[in-house]
C-alpha cells in the first residue's frame, strides 16, 4: 500500500464546463427550479451571493486555508492490490475522503456552505440527513462558526444512524425526528424546506447533496469538485496517466459529481455511478434512480425519479441510508443522457462483500454507501482486465455501519443474523467473501450500463 | 374568458368576494371525498380547489398532509380528480384542480388539459410550478382556454409580481404568508400589503388570498381587500375530525356568511 504526498492543485469553483448549468440552472433538459414562488428571493439570494462569492480571491482563500487546516486536504490517493486481486488484477487506486474530518465528503460543501451562510447574514442553518453523515458535517460547520443548526432525519433513520444522531448533538445541533411520508431521507427534506419557507428571513438551507432546485447542484457540486481536481493531478503525478475509470457511489450524487468533474473533459476516462440495487433492481425493492426509475420533477428539480403510474414518488430501499433516495441530482441525469456517464446498480449483497473485502484485505473499513464503488470496481476491473487503472472514490469511512455490518454479518448477537449473510466468522470469512464476490459479475451490477 | 375571472365577477357583482374551497379527494376515500366537494359548493363555495393527493408536498402543513397520506397509500392519484370536477361542476361550483407538478407531469401534460377540459374543469393551480418553467403547461392552456393560477408570495419582487400576474389566468394566488398550510388563529398583515403591491400590476386579474384562513370573521377580514378567499385546511381539518360532509357544508355557509359580511373588496 502506497500513498500519495502531492501538492494539492489551486482551488477552483467556476465550472468545468462553460454554461454547464445555463443561468437558470438547466443541465440540458434537467433541474430548474420546482418550489413555491415563495422560495424564489432566497433561492435567488443564494445564486447571486454564490456567483459573486466564487470569484472573490479573499473567499477562496478563506475556502482553501479551511480545506486544508480543518478539514485536512489534500486526501491521499491509495493504492489496494490486494483488494484488487479480486477484481482481476485491475490496479486499483481510492480517493481518501473517508480520511477528511468528519469522516465523508460531506464537508467540502457544508464548508463552502456555511460561509456563504455568514456572507448573507444569517444566523441559522438547516439541513436534511439520511445517513446521518451531511447532518454531522452540517452541524459542525455550524459549530465552527457559531450558527444556530436544526437538522431533520427520517425517524427511521435516527434509529438506523442513532451514533450519528449523538454526534450532532454533541455538536449542539437540533435534531428533528421526521414521522411524515416514509420516514427517511425524502420527508426529511420535504420537512428541511417547510421550515425554510417559514423561516427564510432568519435561515439558509445548506443542501447535502447535487440535487434540489438551482442553485443548489451547481453550488454543492462546485464545493465538491475538490476531490476530482486533487484526484486527477494526484494520479496524473504518480503513475504518469490517467485512469480508465473513474466509479463512485451516486444517491443524491455528490461525491460522484465530485470526482467526475474534474474528469468530465477527459474523453478515455469511462465515468461510471454505482446506484444501490437493495434487493436488486427486479424486485422494485431498490433505490437505483437511474437505472430503474424515469424523468420527473422532486423536490424542487427535474431529473430521474422511482415514481408510479401517478407521479408519487416510490419509496426506496438500501441498506445505505446514505444512498437510499429515490430521486438523483440532475447533472447526473444529463450526464447518462448525453452517454458521458454511465449508471449501474450494485445490491446490498454485493456491496456488502466489498465492504468486508477491504476491511479484510486492505485494513479500511468503508462506509457502506462507498462499498457500492468498491463493488463496481470489482465488476469493472474483470470487465477491462490487469492493465486496467480504476479511481474510486472512498467517500466516507465506516464507523457508523459497524451496528449494520455487524449485524449483517452476524458478528454480533447471535439473535440478529439475517437469513443469507455473507460472513460467516466461525469459518473463513475472506473465503466466503471472495467466493461470493465472485458472483456479482452475474448479476445486477454487470446488466444495467 | 376564464370560467374562474367569470365567476369572481360574478361575486363582486353581488357586493362579495369569492369563496373557494379545498379539498383532496380520495381523503377518506374517493367517493366520500366528492360527496364532501359537492356539499362545500352546495354550502356556498363558488369555486372548488380539486386536490391530487401527492407524496411530497412541500407546501402543504400537518393538516393537508394528513389527509393526503392517507389518499396516497390508497392509491389515489390524477386519474380520480376528473370525477371530482364533474360533480362539482353539476353542483354548480367552478373546479379548479389543485396539483403539485409531478403527477402532471406524468400524466402528461397536453392529455391532462384535454381531460380537464373534457370534464368541465376551469383550469389548474400549480404550487410548485413557477411560470419560468411552465412552457409546457402555458401552451397548453392556451389551446385549450383553461386557467392557470400561478402564486406570489411576500417574498416576491416587483418584477416576479409583474411576471407572475402576466402569466396567470382566471385569478393570481396570493400566498398570504410565508410558510405552509394551515390554520393560524389571526391573519397575516403581509396578506393585505401583498395584495396592494400584486394589485399595481394585476390589472383587472382577480386576487385570491390563501394560508390561514379557517373562520367567518377571517373570510370577512380578507374579503375587504381580496377578490376572493381560498380556505384548504379548515376543511380538511372537518374531514379529519370525522364530520364529513355536514361539517363542510356548515364551515361554507359560515364562510360565505364572511365574505358578504365584508362588502365589497377594495
Amino acid at each position: 500500500m502506497t500513498t500519495s504526498a502531492v501538492s494539492p492543485p489551486e482551488t477552483r469553483l467556476e465550472p468545468a464546463q462553460p454554461g454547464w448549468p445555463d443561468a437558470t440552472g438547466h443541465f440540458g433538459v434537467f433541474g430548474g427550479r420546482f418550489v413555491p414562488e415563495a422560495l424564489i428571493a432566497a433561492l435567488d439570494e443564494l445564486t447571486e451571493a454564490y456567483r459573486a462569492m466564487r470569484v472573490d480571491p479573499a473567499f477562496i482563500e478563506e475556502f482553501a486555508a479551511l480545506q486544508r487546516d480543518y478539514t485536512g486536504r489534500p486526501s491521499p490517493i491509495t493504492e489496494v492490490p490486494r483488494f484488487a486481486e479480486h477484481a482481476g488484477g485491475a490496479r486499483i487506486w481510492l480517493k481518501r475522503e473517508d480520511l477528511n474530518h468528519t469522516g465523508s465528503h460531506k464537508i467540502n460543501n457544508v464548508l463552502g456552505q456555511a460561509l456563504l451562510t455568514r456572507r448573507i447574514g444569517k444566523q441559522r442553518v438547516i439541513a436534511e440527513t439520511g445517513a446521518g453523515q451531511h447532518g454531522v458535517a452540517t452541524a459542525t460547520a455550524a459549530a465552527l462558526m457559531g450558527l444556530s443548526c436544526t437538522i431533520y432525519m427520517g425517524e427511521e433513520d435516527t434509529r438506523r444512524q442513532a451514533l450519528n444522531v449523538a454526534r450532532m448533538r454533541l455538536l449542539g445541533a437540533e435534531v428533528v425526528p421526521v414521522t411524515t411520508g416514509s420516514r427517511t431521507l425524502k420527508d426529511a427534506i420535504n420537512e428541511a424546506f417547510r421550515d425554510w419557507v417559514t423561516n427564510v428571513e432568519t435561515t439558509n438551507y445548506v443542501f447535502g447533496t447535487v440535487a434540489g432546485p438551482h442553485p443548489f447542484p451547481e453550488m454543492v457540486r462546485d464545493f465538491q469538485r475538490v476531490i476530482g481536481d486533487e484526484a486527477r493531478a494526484q494520479v496524473l503525478e504518480r503513475l504518469g496517466r490517467l485512469p480508465d475509470a473513474v466509479l463512485a457511489c451516486v444517491g443524491g450524487g455528490s461525491n460522484a459529481i465530485g470526482i467526475f468533474t474534474a474528469f468530465v473533459p477527459d474523453d478515455g476516462v469511462r465515468l461510471v455511478g454505482l446506484e444501490a440495487g437493495g434487493d436488486g433492481v427486479g424486485t422494485g425493492r431498490h433505490a437505483a434512480t437511474i437505472t430503474g426509475g424515469t424523468p420527473g420533477v422532486l423536490h424542487g428539480a427535474r431529473s430521474y425519479l422511482l415514481q408510479d403510474e401517478n407521479g408519487q414518488t416510490i419509496e426506496s430501499h438500501s441498506i445505505s441510508a446514505g444512498l437510499d433516495y429515490p430521486g438523483v441530482g440532475p447533472e447526473h441525469s444529463h450526464l447518462h443522457d448525453i452517454g458521458r456517464a454511465e449508471y449501474r446498480a450494485v445490491t446490498d449483497a454485493e456491496a456488502m462483500e466489498a465492504f468486508a473485502l477491504l476491511c479484510r484485505t486492505e485494513g479500511i473499513i468503508p462506509a457502506i454507501e462507498s462499498a457500492h464503488a468498491l463493488a463496481g470496481a470489482l465488476v469493472m476491473g474483470r470487465e477491462l482486465g490487469p492493465e486496467a487503472l480504476l479511481l474510486v472514490n472512498l467517500s466516507g469511512r465506516g464507523d457508523k455501519d459497524v451496528e449494520t455490518a455487524s449485524r449483517w454479518f452476524g458478528l454480533g448477537d447471535r439473535e440478529h443474523v439475517e437469513p443469507g449473510a455473507g460472513m460467516d466468522t466461525d469459518q473463513q470469512p475472506l473465503e466466503g467473501a471472495v467466493t461470493s464476490g465472485d458472483a456479482v459479475a452475474g448479476q445486477d451490477a454487470g446488466e444495467s450500463a | 374568458m376564464s370560467m374562474l375571472a367569470d365567476r369572481i365577477a360574478a361575486a363582486r357583482a353581488e357586493g362579495r368576494a369569492a369563496l373557494i374551497a379545498y379539498l383532496p379527494v380520495g381523503y377518506p376515500d374517493v367517493d366520500t371525498s366528492v360527496e364532501a366537494m359537492v356539499a362545500a359548493v352546495e354550502g356556498g363555495a363558488d369555486a372548488l380547489e380539486v386536490g391530487v393527493p401527492y407524496s411530497d408536498p412541500g407546501m402543504e402543513g400537518p393538516v393537508i398532509q394528513e389527509a393526503m397520506d392517507v389518499a396516497v397509500r390508497a392509491g389515489v392519484g390524477l386519474p380520480d380528480v376528473l370525477p371530482a370536477v364533474r360533480a362539482v361542476a353539476a353542483a354548480g361550483g367552478v373546479p379548479v384542480v389543485m396539483s403539485y407538478w409531478n403527477p402532471v407531469e406524468r400524466y402528461g401534460v397536453d392529455r391532462f388539459a384535454d381531460d380537464l377540459a373534457a370534464a368541465g374543469g376551469a383550469g389548474a393551480i400549480t404550487p410548485d410550478l413557477i411560470p419560468d418553467e411552465a412552457g409546457p403547461w402555458i401552451a397548453a392552456t392556451d389551446r385549450t382556454g383553461l386557467d392557470r393560477v400561478f402564486l406570489v408570495a411576500p417574498s416576491s419582487t416587483d418584477a416576479r409580481l409583474a411576471a407572475t400576474v402576466a402569466a396567470s389566468r382566471g385569478f393570481v394566488y396570493a400566498a398570504s404568508t410565508m410558510g405552509v398550510t394551515g390554520t393560524r388563529t389571526t391573519v397575516s398583515s403581509t396578506a393585505g400589503e401583498l395584495v396592494a403591491r400584486t394589485r399595481l400590476v394585476a390589472g383587472d386579474l382577480p386576487i385570491c388570498v390563501g394560508l390561514g384562513v379557517s373562520n367567518g370573521d377571517q373570510a370577512a377580514e380578507v374579503a375587504r381587500f381580496a377578490d376572493g378567499v381560498i380556505v384548504g385546511s379548515a376543511y380538511v381539518r372537518e374531514m379529519l375530525d370525522g364530520r364529513g360532509a355536514e361539517g363542510v357544508r356548515a364551515l361554507s355557509a359560515e364562510l360565505a356568511e364572511g365574505v358578504r359580511r365584508a362588502g365589497t373588496p377594495a
